[in-house]
């Protein structure tokens, strides 16, 4: 058990920076997720943890202790690669002892624990496979379970499920969750697919180009994105994004184009004339009744979801898609009013992309949960 | 493009049995001649098909050149030289690939030269080694002045001497060093994921522990195909036994021995011409070279077309 404390590293290759400066404290028995688009640094970051990378410069403290200089092996961590990386010559169940093996525990031992810890991954009856002999499920089991048997302090995954089918995977992620519930230890996941992040994360950690742009739990995350480089990456379908101007005497902002979309007043105060990208999620908007106020745009298409429909408009020639679950047959062209909340509209600095009101929103939810507990 | 058409196929059935024939063909009349005595091997015209007298040449041609102490020599170096070939070549490709030093490239390269280096390119400088291996030490030693040092301080001179003439490890370690094993290796090892090392190293696995448990066993089939490669070679080696071994009654190799049955004014001086004995003994040695192919063929076909990950 530990926790993980990282102190503004980077990581340069060669003069090429790809990790800019990270910080992140990740709290003993948490689940972490990283989460950014393919390349942003998340695996090199993953990779410093472990020790397969030296950290050019900044500090990495596992359980107090501060790891730099450490070799793999000391460091107490396992890791699960997203090709598996099993040893092809060995079976299931020389794959899953052999870090015990190298250990020098006797092979009764070693015996009885390989299958103890096969059993609990439900590869019992595969010990003496080959990796070639076995599905790709089957394979990113005996991963699991050649991390599991060292009981690690710290469990690190690198994409771990995204060479497996979609149902295949599902079923992982809940397998993981639930074997990190059991084990309660230390996980940090890295993944570029953000509902793998959100379905599995206490916290995740949002990076984009090798900084963090958000740390948050995946509601704090969704409900509040810090930045709109957030903002657009959580959530599906995309969030909306218009331009526009505050003006703070009418507590509102006028899309450009003409529509004029009411928000909070701590939204508006003190930022009079700020250009801004207002962000608006599919899912928070919805159709307007009849007489009812809200925002004009132009019908484009609809793509049915069964349960609910995707509506595209067009807002001056600015997209905005919305998700209802009223099934509302509309022509090519057409006016539509639609209805937004001020609650629902977020809004990002338009030269900083930094939110102008998550950090007050999170502080209060932060003070509100630590009320709770 | 593959196309089937009558003539096609007759042409290259054609071209495929006269491949046979040129190939076996040799080998065909080296049996016969075997098979009869010398009078008939040696009047025209050529025999075509096999005679009784197989079994009593080749007793003849054993007890003439004492076959049996010169197979197990041969045997002997060529198992020295594939193990030692095998060890060289997977230490070498396991440095050049897994570590990241300095001289990393320099020591790829000057593997790589020594591909142009045979050793009947440099058997000169590789016989004056063989004659007396620290020489170069000593060399190095009068040159630095270290003889000098050493004769005023012991009051003898310094003298370094390990001479390899004669012996099996003459006839093996020069033969040792090789370049295509090392390639052979390094293609293998480069083939292997990187996941696969930090795996190892995630499990605590150190290099040597890596390279015996994990890379050794998984190079099992390009072992194999070298091990064939180099036993044939190193069985067949004729050119530097028969520089550096004067006393060949108890360090002959098979080849040098076959030599001496072969019929020249200095074998026979101007005796008989004993072909049915110099190709009864042809037909000796090929054996073992053939066993050894046709026991490694599987493994051996594998590690050449194949990663097998
Ligand atoms: N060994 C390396 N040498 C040079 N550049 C590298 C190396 N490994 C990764 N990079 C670069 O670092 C950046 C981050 O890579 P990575 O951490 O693998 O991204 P991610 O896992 O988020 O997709 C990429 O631009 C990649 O090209
Ligand atoms: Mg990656």
């Amino acid at each position: 058990m530990a926790d993980i404390s990282i102190r503004d590293v980077r990581k340069a290759y060669g003069k090429d920076e790809v990790v800019h400066g990270v910080s992140l404290d990740i709290r003993n028995g948490e689940f972490v997720v990283i989460l950014g688009p393919s390349g942003c640094g998340k695996s090199t970051l993953l990779r410093m943890i472990a020790g397969l990378e030296a950290i050019t410069s900044g500090e990495i403290a596992i359980a107090g202790k501060v790891v730099n200089e450490l070799e793999p092996r000391h460091r107490g961590c396992a890791m699960v690669f997203q090709n598996y990386a099993l040893y092809p010559h060995m079976s299931v169940a020389d794959n899953i002892g052999y870090a015990l093996k190298v250990a020098g525990m006797n092979k009764a031992d070693r015996l009885e624990k390989v299958t103890r810890v096969a059993g609990s991954v439900g590869l019992g009856e595969f010990l003496d496979r080959k990796p070639g002999q076995l599905s790709g499920g089957q394979r990113q089991r005996v991963a699991m379970a050649r991390a599991i048997i060292r009981e690690p302090k710290v469990f690190l995954f690198d994409e771990p499920l995204s060479n497996l089918d979609a149902k295949l995977r599902t079923q992982m992620r809940h397998e993981i969750r639930r074997i990190h519930n059991r084990i309660k230890a230390t996980s940090v996941f890295v993944t570029h697919d953000q509902h793998e992040g959100m379905t599995l994360a206490d916290r995740m950690v949002i990076m984009n180009k090798g900084t963090i742009e958000q740390v948050g739990t995946p509601e704090d995350v969704y409900l509040h994105p810090a930045s709109t480089y957030v903002a657009g990456f959580i959530g599906s379908p995309a969030m909306n994004f218009l331009s526009g101007r505050i003006t703070e005497a009418q507590r509102a902002v006028l899309i450009d184009g003409g529509a004029r979309l009411a928000i909070t007043p701590e939204a508006a105060r003190g930022h009079d004339g700020l250009r801004v990208q207002v962000g608006l999620r599919p899912e928070q908007i919805g159709l307007a009744q009849p007489g009812q106020p809200g925002m004009t745009a132009a019908f484009d298409f609809a793509e049915e979801l069964g349960s609910a429909r995707l509506y595209h408009f067009l807002h001056d020639g600015q997209p905005v898609t919305v998700h209802s679950d009223q099934k509302v047959d509309f022509t090519v062209g057409q006016d539509v009013t639609l209805a937004i909340p001020e609650a629902s509209v977020h809004l990002f600095d338009a030269t900083t992309t930094r939110s102008l009101t998550a950090d007050t929103a999170l502080q209060a939810r932060a003070a509100a949960r630590l009320h709770v507990a | 493009m593959i196309e089937r058409t009558p003539v096609l196929n007759v042409l290259t059935h054609v071209i495929l049995l006269s491949g046979l024939v040129l190939l076996m063909g040799p080998l065909w009349i080296a049996f016969v001649a075997a098979t009869h005595d010398m009078r008939t091997v040696n009047s025209p015209p050529v025999e075509l098909w096999p005679g009784p007298y197989l079994f009593d040449n080749i007793r003849e041609a054993w007890a003439i050149s004492d076959f049996g102490r010169k197979f197990l020599n041969t045997f002997y170096v060529s198992v020295g030289v594939v193990a030692g070939k095998i060890v060289i070549a997977c230490i070498t490709a396991f440095s050049i690939v897994f570590f990241n030093y300095r001289g990393r490239m320099v020591v790829f390269w000057l593997v790589f030269i020594t591909l142009m280096l045979p050793l009947e390119v440099r058997i000169v400088p590789t016989y004056a080694v063989a004659a007396n291996a620290l020489q170069p030490f000593q060399f190095i030693a009068d040159w630095t002045g270290i003889s000098w040092l050493w004769a005023q301080i012991t009051g003898g001179a310094l003298s370094m001497e390990w001479n390899l003439l004669n012996s099996y490890t003459g006839l093996i370690l020069p033969l040792v060093a090789t370049a295509t094993g090392t390639f052979l290796y390094r293609q293998f090892f480069m083939t292997i994921p990187d996941e696969l090392v930090e795996a190892a190293r995630m499990d605590g696995a150190g290099p040597v522990r890596f390279l015996i448990d994990v890379l050794i066993p998984l190079s099992r089939t390009n072992m194999a195909a070298l091990a064939t490669i180099m036993f044939v070679y190193s069985w067949n080696q004729y050119l530097w036994p028969i520089l550096i071994i004067t006393d060949r009654a108890n360090y002959g190799m098979v080849a040098v021995e076959l030599r001496t049955l072969i019929p020249n004014q200095l074998t026979t001086g101007g005796g008989a011409p004993t072909w049915h004995l110099a190709m009864a003994a042809t037909l000796l040695i090929m054996i073992p070279p053939i066993l050894v192919v046709i026991f490694m063929q599987r493994w051996f076909v594998r590690g050449l077309i194949n990663t097998d990950k």
